[in-house]
């Protein structure tokens, strides 16, 4: 018996060992890549306004590897994505409007539209290390819990998609509503130092840049973990046939509860180093428009491929800003129309472009190591 | 499984009813489902047999009572009863097709593993898994995706990934169906090897299947049992011919 199961061992796993190390490994190279391109090709090529920019579209870019792995891995369409990237960039604003106003002052804003008084709730982000806590933590909680009612009920599909939304409304309209504890439709801005370090120094504009680069890679490298972890796995499968992982003897909503969390905290962090390099945080940077956004991002890019939703993310930030600025009008119908060419040939985004082209290439892989490689793959 | 287990296995289900708004598709059953034979359930469509299998397995809401090791089963929530060793495979093999034959079964034997360990990849090849893999002869698939194999490949790798749950109940919903005869005589062959230290319910259409591997048989008519007993004395039973529409070919002999 012990002799047959080596064999068996052997057989099974020796084969593909080449492919597959190539699969994993692979993707770690194109990480590098990029990690190469972002942190050390971008800051001694690019103008300071465009570094700035760039800034922006990675914070865009964590909460798009957070919904490819909700999504594109999970099968949940997080269309609200915007509530997580809201609460981590609120978060820090409010901690960078509290250091404006200097110790024991308020900020401008409440004076301007309230009574001069801070709502107490508004106290504890004084502090930078409760500040740092909280946007990992507000997230989490708060995903957990939604999540939690969500998925327990097994909502799915077109439902979950629009309840999500509907939570993106939901927070923007509160935000707006309560414009002397949030800043309302202006959001929050004016700030002078994040923890310390002048918001206006060129230096700190820098480090602030590579903060955001070097989250986005960090992130990309957690993901491919998950992907190659048993509970990636285990996502796929419960994406595929919830009901037939169930009979595996797993809950599916706790299996989807940890993406849907993880892909929270990514979209909070995202939004936490966006308020900085962005000068503002506002309803129209977390409300449903901008959340569809962060999706859109996603699909173009591919949402089951690794890298996909991530470069999809700085390719929509950079069209709307950099490409509009050059063709005004002729933008948005121009990306209106790349979306309609997107979906209708390429679903799984232009990631999937990838396999297709490497089955193409001599020698090395079947076709069918292609196709799941699709999967795991940039 | 230690030795004095062996037989002693058993679900108890006592006055078992499934209401689907009035209608009784299971109507006041009671059957003891014993370890160590192949039990089939037969009857013609709309019996109530797979309501049956789901109701004891947690897919639809059952009164009454289904004991297994002190546990009432009913009410119990599906992912709950699987963790207690019972498992079940669908009329339709719903295998994961994007993922490959081993990452299949390597799923199927996570139940038993610790949740932080999730996290990490696989580095090699579960000992259990790569048994499963040589018993249900799909060594040289395993790294293929499931969603290639073979109609009675997948059905085969749904008793595997059973197996790697180490399920001691096992209800298999009309896993022969569409097999052929040399796929079906395997089948059958790996189901007696199995059987021993196990509780396993067929639900099955074919007669001669049914014929050859059972070791008892219950056979089911609107929502009720009708008949129970080795296929010689289901064979005798005038009730079971009339409700096969009333012909003694169905029963009796080939289809």
């Amino acid at each position: 018996m012990t002799t047959t199961t080596a064999t068996a061992t052997t057989t099974a796993s020796s084969r593909p060992k080449a492919a597959q190390l190539l699969g994993t490994y692979g993707s770690l190279v194109a990480i590098a890549l990029v990690a190469l391109v972002l942190l050390v090709w971008a800051p001694n090529s690019l103008s300071p306004f465009r570094l700035g920019n760039l800034g922006k579209y990675c914070s865009w870019a964590m909460a798009a590897v957070g919904i490819g792995l909700a999504w594109g891995r999970g099968g949940m369409l997080v269309m609200g994505q915007g509530v997580f990237f809201g609460l981590g960039g609120y978060t820090m604003a409010m901690h960078m409007k509290l250091e404006a106003a200097g110790p024991g002052g308020i900020p401008d804003f409440m004076t301007l539209y309230g009574d001069g008084t801070m709502p107490g709730w508004w106290a504890p982000f004084r502090s930078a290390p409760f500040t740092l806590f909280a946007i990992i933590a507000l997230p989490a909680a708060v995903s957990f819990l939604l999540g939690y009612a969500i998925l327990k009920r097994r909502v799915k599909g077109a439902y979950f998609a629009i309840l999500t939304q509907a939570l993106a409304v939901a927070f923007a309209t509160l935000l707006i509503a309560t414009i002397k504890q949030t800043g309302g439709f202006n959001g929050l801005n004016t700030f002078s130092t994040v923890f310390g370090h002048n918001l206006y120094d060129p230096g700190v504009k820098k480090g602030l840049y590579l903060v955001s680069a070097a989250l986005l890679i960090v992130f990309l490298v957690i993901v491919w973990q998950f992907n190659r972890s048993r509970y990636g796995e285990l996502l796929i499968a419960t994406r595929d046939a919830e009901e037939r992982v169930r009979f595996l003897g797993y809950d599916p909503a706790n299996v989807k509860l940890v993406a849907f969390v993880a892909a929270a905290i990514m979209a909070s962090i995202g939004g936490a180093i966006f308020a900085p390099i962005a000068g503002i945080i506002s309803p129209s940077n977390v409300d449903a428009a901008a959340s569809v956004m962060m999706i859109a991002g996603v699909a173009l890019g591919g949402r089951s491929a690794l890298l996909g939703p991530a470069l999809g993310a700085i390719a929509v930030g950079f069209g709307q800003s950099t490409l509009s600025e050059r063709f005004p009008t002729g933008w948005t119908y121009f990306q209106g129309g790349l979306f309609i060419v997107v979906i209708m040939f390429l679903p799984a985004g232009l990631a999937s472009l990838w396999p297709k082209v490497k089955s193409l290439l001599p020698g090395r892989m079947s076709p069918q190591a292609a196709l799941v490689d699709g999967e795991n793959g940039a | 499984m230690t030795a004095s287990l062996i037989g002693q296995d058993y679900i108890e289900i006592r006055g078992l009813t499934v209401d689907f708004d009035g209608f009784k598709a299971i109507d006041g059953v009671d059957l003891t489902l014993m370890q160590g034979r192949l039990h089939f359930l037969i009857g013609p469509n709309g019996a109530g047999k797979t309501t049956l299998v789901d109701a004891l397995t947690g897919l639809v809401q059952g009164s009454g009572e289904a004991r297994f090791r002190n546990k009432n089963l009913l009410g119990m929530r599906a992912h709950r009863i699987v963790q207690l060793g019972i498992g079940r495979t669908f009329q339709t093999a719903t295998v994961f097709e994007q993922l490959t034959v081993l990452q299949n079964l390597d799923i199927a034997a996570g139940v038993h593993r610790k949740g932080s360990r999730l996290l990490f990849a696989r580095r090699a090849v579960p000992e259990r898994v790569a048994q499963t893999l040589e018993t249900i002869g799909l060594q040289a698939l395993a790294n293929r995706p499931a969603g290639i194999l073979a109609h009675g490949q997948k059905q085969w790798l749904e008793v595997g990934m059973l197996l790697v749950q180490d399920a001691q109940v096992m209800f298999l919903d009309e896993t022969v169906a569409g097999m052929s005869a040399d796929e079906r005589e395997e089948t059958g062959d790996l189901l007696e090897r199995i059987v021993p230290d196990r509780t396993i319910v067929v639900i099955e259409h074919d007669m001669e299947f049914m014929r050859r591997y059972a070791d008892f048989v219950t056979v089911m008519h609107a929502g009720k049992v009708l008949a129970e007993g080795t296929v010689a004395e289901i064979q005798a039973d005038p009730q079971v011919h009339e409700v096969y529409l009333g012909t003694a070919a169905e029963v009796g002999a080939d289809e």
